[in-house]
């Protein structure tokens, strides 16, 4: 380990403490927005009305959707990594029996010698696509799973290499980001379900209200609350789009530095270029691993043609970079090694 | 003005001075405790050693020399009394006598599929690839932070702040020639030694 790469490490610890921190920030902050903004838009929708009809002054959504918001949050810190594992059905190994369990056991707690980590927890997916993901808050409290594919497929030195690459996303603390990230897109989505049905309510009579008070007013705030309304709506309308996207964007870059976190743990990239050709190979999507959690994988799970491309659209749609260049740079660095030892024996 | 300059600089000097300080002594701390790790593994390994040669005793009666080496080099292994990265010389020589016993025994049971085809056998050859793994990547943790911390003593400025931080070049664990040539050996290729 250089001291740049040390530094490197330093650095990505540092920049996912600060996004996990600005993601529950803008998390809140949305929320507040939709609820603020709805409390504005009902009080210039109740401002001209008459003395006695009710007045909305007092910013009950705001408040309550912030809380809503915070609490949400919390909760998806503190259970994300269990409710990670829960959607895709791992169950922990405790007491290895069959030889394969234990060369996981086995292999997970060298990496984690390697990788200067405590071990984490173990868990298998019975799934026949070769997969694997890390999820936790922190390095204390890390979970590893691989699929029973992946047992299956892969060579002593490949899975030590998968097991490498999701321990090097427990060390840069890409676990806690990616994990909460994955608890507040399921999040998001339930709310954004539940209070769609509210609103679809809601649009009929704020529509109704709204028409005949335009009617009757004379200019005044008409323009902005439509705005307002609108963009709210917006709001409302398009959540589940950007948390999915911002889900996306997340985990990309941090794919390649999780592979080359592996090759220094193990010192042989070859060994995880050719577990990835393996899993590559495996066409069949991961039944078990649900969208929400595709971020959180080695490979795509959900076998999608964009992970082979590179450009914007597969920039800003694929959960992971395409297979065939992490190939590529995990064999630059395989003959880059071997050369280097070439020459030291010479 | 000028005094608020000087104690600019002052303050500067001051919190890069504390920093270079902090940052040797966690790398210091850091490498004790990956040293900590190596013992925590050998130890393991000693452990394992006798398990393994009862399991493998009564098959391989015809390869008592190999078990032997290997009981000899596992208890004198177990001897070297040194505790902290100061006997690195001792601790890594012996142990690397062990390490090219137990690799030639390893072959030696490779070269009997019956042997192999015991689940016995195939499960303690899992447990000692697994510990040569740990030994291995415990030992290359620690000469990882190891160098890491000795070119942050030898580097311009923090080398100024060495000696205040009472840090020594810490003693990287070398494999030992005998021990990577011992491995070769096993070729069965009947070319004349040189």
């Amino acid at each position: 380990m250089s001291d740049d790469t040390s530094l490197n490490l330093f650095q990505q610890q540092e920049a996912n403490r600060r996004r996990t921190v600005l993601l529950v920030i803008g998390f809140v902050a949305f929320f507040a927005w939709l609820g603020f903004g709805g409390d504005y838009i009902y009080y210039l929708s109740t401002r001209d009305a008459p003395r006695t009809a009710y007045h909305h002054v007092f910013p009950w959504f705001g408040i309550a959707l912030t809380v809503i918001a915070l609490l949400t949050a919390w909760y998806a810190y503190a259970t994300g990594p269990e409710k990670v594992l829960w959607s895709t059905g791992a169950r922990p190994i405790v007491d290895p029996t069959d030889p394969q369990e234990k060369q996981l056991v086995n292999v997970v707690e060298e990496m984690a010698i390697a990788s200067g980590v405590p071990r984490p927890r173990i868990w298998i997916v019975d799934d026949p696509d070769p997969n694997a993901f890390a999820t936790g808050t922190d390095p204390l409290h890390a979970h590893v799973a691989v699929t029973r594919g992946l047992l299956d497929l892969c060579s002593r030195e490949e899975l030590q290499a998968v097991v490498g690459h999701e321990l090097g996303h427990v060390k840069n603390l890409d676990v806690r980001l990616m994990t909460l990230l994955a608890a507040l897109v399921g999040a998001v989505a339930l709310m954004h379900d539940g209070a769609t049905r509210v609103l679809r309510g809601g649009t009929n009579l704020g529509g109704g209200g709204g028409g005949s008070r335009g009617g009757g007013k004379k200019g005044g705030a008409g323009p902005l609350l439509v705005v307002l309304l609108v963009v709210w709506i917006l709001s409302w309308l398009l959540a589940p789009i950007i948390t999915q996207i911002l889900a996306l964007a997340v985990s990309r870059k941090r794919e390649y530095l999780a592979d080359a976190m592996s090759a220094q743990f193990t010192r042989n990239p070859l060994a995880l270029a050719s577990a990835l050709q393996k899993i590559e190979g495996a066409v069949a999507p991961t039944a078990a691993i649900k969208r929400g959690a595709a971020h959180l994988c080695i490979a795509d799970p959900l076998g999608r043609r964009l992970t082979a491309r590179e450009g914007l659209f597969a920039d800003a749609l694929a959960t992971h970079p395409p297979m065939a260049k992490r190939i590529a740079i995990l064999r630059g660095m395989g003959y880059a090694q071997l050369k280097k030892e070439g020459g030291g024996v010479a | 003005m000028g005094s608020i300059i000087f104690l600019v600089v002052l303050v500067v000097v001051a919190a890069w001075l504390i920093g270079a300080y902090n940052g040797l002594i966690s790398l210091k701390n850091q490498t004790l405790n990956a040293f900590k790790q190596i013992d925590v593994q050998l130890k393991r390994r000693h452990d394992l050693i006798p398990n393994l040669v009862n399991a493998v005793k009564g098959a391989m009666e015809f390869e008592r020399s190999t078990l032997e080496a290997v009981i000899q080099a596992r208890n004198q292994a177990v001897k070297v009394n040194a505790t902290g990265p100061e006997g690195i010389k001792q601790i890594s020589q012996a142990e690397n006598a062990l390490s090219s016993a137990l690799q030639r025994l390893m072959v030696v049971v490779e070269q009997y599929p019956q042997l192999k085809a015991t689940g016995n056998i195939g499960q303690l050859q899992e447990e000692l690839t697994s510990t040569e793994n740990k030994v291995a990547f415990a030992r290359q943790l620690y000469n990882d932070t190891a160098t890491q911390y000795n070119t942050k003593q030898q580097q311009f400025p923090t080398n100024m702040v060495a000696g205040l931080a009472k840090a020594q070049p810490a003693d990287l664990w070398e494999i030992e020639d005998q021990a990577e040539k011992a491995v070769p050996q096993v070729d069965l290729s009947m070319k004349p030694k040189v």
